[in-house]
């Protein structure tokens, strides 16, 4: 089931399209529904597939073509660390290994307790200020350095 | 004579950028913003002579492929009974490029201007901005500028107390590169996976839900307003021959300070990069990739006496892209550089045409077979033959663009990737 803040949420998307176009709310519509849960199981696809009048199988070729998208559970926080050649020629694969050793995990894996989630990303569109992650695909975290890295940490409780 | 650099750095896109909440629509409006826009709704300027304004102007599409904008607005059909649609790119992903989102962050309101100008001249009454999944923050903004728009009575129905109308929406990606492709973009508003279309039909006869659509990137559209406010002459004299205005550039890697520079096409690339705080860490530049990750990377030496214009870098043996300008220092592994961009096109391929699927691939697990230092020397020719045999054979250019860079390493930094086939190690790093 959606729930009534979702659909208020996608309702709102869905105004931006012609009404014989609900299709295009799907990318939005995916992105509500994980904003809730922090990922889409098979039910949250066809309860979007449902409200969008679409096939389960239209919206489950989005979930899995759009990186962002999680079609498993991750931890309370999914960080994903840009890895690409700018922010690699600024040291991100230290700003990775440095999570992983402050985590005990590897990218790709979530932390014993739930809490984190550590993910590779591809390029984010602001190289400027590599190297960089981003917090629930949402919070860009910048410049970072070891020490940024650890108040994050500390203040994503 | 060009007038100085610093008259003219951040003139046109960037010009909100100094003053306070540059964001906003005051702020936007204490620089004559939205008046084009009145004044040719409320004129009923003929919209051919705005297509000639722009095609003197010599405004080429920014967002990489550098496609005259005039030209461009002029393919819509004229006399189309029936919805016609405008949609712009701020779908940056290609590595090294941020710029638009500097634009939708400190302008929004010039780009809205431009978009709506584009409704006006084309005929459509619908727009879309396409933003990039990974920055929220700017999908915000850009949303709450455009609330702040339909306040104001710039967006929406009867604009200015005529029949024109125009409605502006964001669209927001969630990782996908693949959807900068323009058409890949207009499948993705559909609601469809990003895989781009055979052309023709082109977009302007057959776009978004079937009907004429002209897609444009952020920077091409937030230009319009100010070369209308300041005349096609003028911008054109701001750049160089082939290369009218000015361009935002993206310079990130190995520089003290990294950022966009707005900045008079045609500047030496010394000034860029001076502009940029220089190489870092008191380091000697090696090589410079001036437009993205999917043109040609291109030596220190050669860069050094380049301009930055289209001509001139194409000449230099790249290309000017999307003015993304990812600079390297001497310190820099080619092999693990071209490691991690052979990884991310083989990652973003759509998965559509054969050649691209699996080439994407295949060039990367040679690369790393390489890095990893278990490379034979028939794996640089072996690279060179898949490079090739991509190029040309897809749908769209994403298969090209994973080609370049493998060419272009290969092509200047050979004695690299022999030493590591030779030794299993890198000849920079040890």
């Amino acid at each position: 089931m959606l729930s009534a803040e979702s659909i208020a949420k996608i309702d709102r998307e869905l105004a931006k399209y012609p009404a014989n176009q609900r299709r295009s709310a799907v990318m939005s519509s995916l992105a509500i529904v994980q904003d809730e849960h922090g990922w889409l199981s098979k039910e949250s696809i066809s309860d979007v597939a449902a409200y969008l009048g679409i096939p389960d199988i239209a919206v489950l070729e989005v979930a899995s073509f759009y990186n962002m998208y999680e079609l498993k559970p991750t931890g309370k926080y999914k960080l994903t660390v840009c890895t690409n050649i700018s922010c690699m020629l600024r040291d991100a694969h230290g700003i990775v290994e440095h999570l992983e050793h402050r985590l005990g995990i590897h990218c790709g894996e979530t932390t014993a307790d739930g809490k984190f989630t550590l993910k590779e990303g591809e390029c984010m569109g602001a190289c400027g200020s590599a190297p960089l992650l981003l917090v629930n695909n949402k919070d860009m975290r910048e410049f970072l350095t070891n020490e940024k890295v650890d108040e994050m940490l500390e203040g994503l409780k | 004579m060009s007038p100085s650099l610093n008259a003219t750095l951040n003139s046109v896109c960037f010009r909100t950028i100094d003053k306070p909440n540059p964001a906003s629509l005051e702020t936007y409006r204490s620089l004559g913003g939205y008046e084009v826009l009145k004044r040719i709704i409320t004129e009923q300027t003929p919209a051919v002579e705005i297509i000639n304004e722009l095609k003197l102007s010599n405004l080429r599409g920014r967002g990489g492929a550098g496609f005259p904008t005039g030209l461009k607005w002029s393919f819509m059909p004229k006399n189309y009974e029936g919805d016609k649609y405008l949609l712009c790119n701020s779908d940056e992903g290609e590595p090294g490029t941020f710029k638009d989102r500097d634009i939708l962050r400190y302008n929004p309101h010039q780009l809205i201007e431009g978009m709506a100008i584009g409704g006006y001249v084309m005929g459509a009454k619908t727009g879309y901005n396409y933003i990039h999944g990974e920055i929220w923050a700017e999908y915000e903004i850009f949303e709450r500028a455009l609330d702040e728009a339909r306040a104001a009575g710039l967006l929406g129905d009867n604009l200015f107390g005529t029949n024109f109308s125009f409605n502006l929406y964001a669209h927001h990606g969630y990782g996908a590169y693949i959807c900068g492709e323009e058409t890949a973009l207009l499948e993705s508003v559909e609601g469809k996976k990003g895989q781009p279309r055979f052309k023709p039909p082109f977009p302007a006869s057959y776009g978004l839900y079937g009907k004429p659509t002209t897609i444009n990137n952020t920077e091409t559209f937030a230009s319009v307003p100010y070369i209308l406010q300041h005349g096609g002459q003028h911008f054109l004299d701001l750049g160089v021959a082939n290369s009218g205005g000015t361009k935002l550039f993206s310079v990130s890697g190995h520089v003290e300070k990294p950022g966009n520079f707005e900045v008079n096409m045609g500047l030496p690339f010394p000034e860029l990069l001076a502009l940029a705080g220089g190489v870092w860490k008191g380091r000697k530049l090696k090589a410079v990739i001036p437009g993205g990750s999917s043109v040609p990377v291109v030596p220190a030496d050669v860069m050094m006496a380049t301009n930055m214009d289209y001509d001139s870098i194409t000449k230099a043996g790249s290309m000017l892209g999307a003015g993304s300008v990812i600079v390297m220092d001497e310190s820099t592994d080619m092999v693990k550089a071209l490691d991690r961009l052979s990884y991310f096109y083989f990652e973003e391929s759509c998965g559509q045409c054969t050649p691209c699927r699996e080439g994407t691939g295949w060039l990367w697990r040679v690369v790393r077979r390489i890095a990893d230092g278990k490379g034979r020397m028939e794996d640089l020719d072996l690279l060179t033959d898949v490079s090739t045999n991509i190029s040309g054979r897809t749908i769209c250019a994403l298969g090209d663009a994973a080609a370049t860079p493998v060419l272009s390493f290969i092509k200047h930094f050979r004695p690299e990737f022999e030493y590591y086939i030779q030794h299993g190690r890198s000849m920079i790093t040890g």
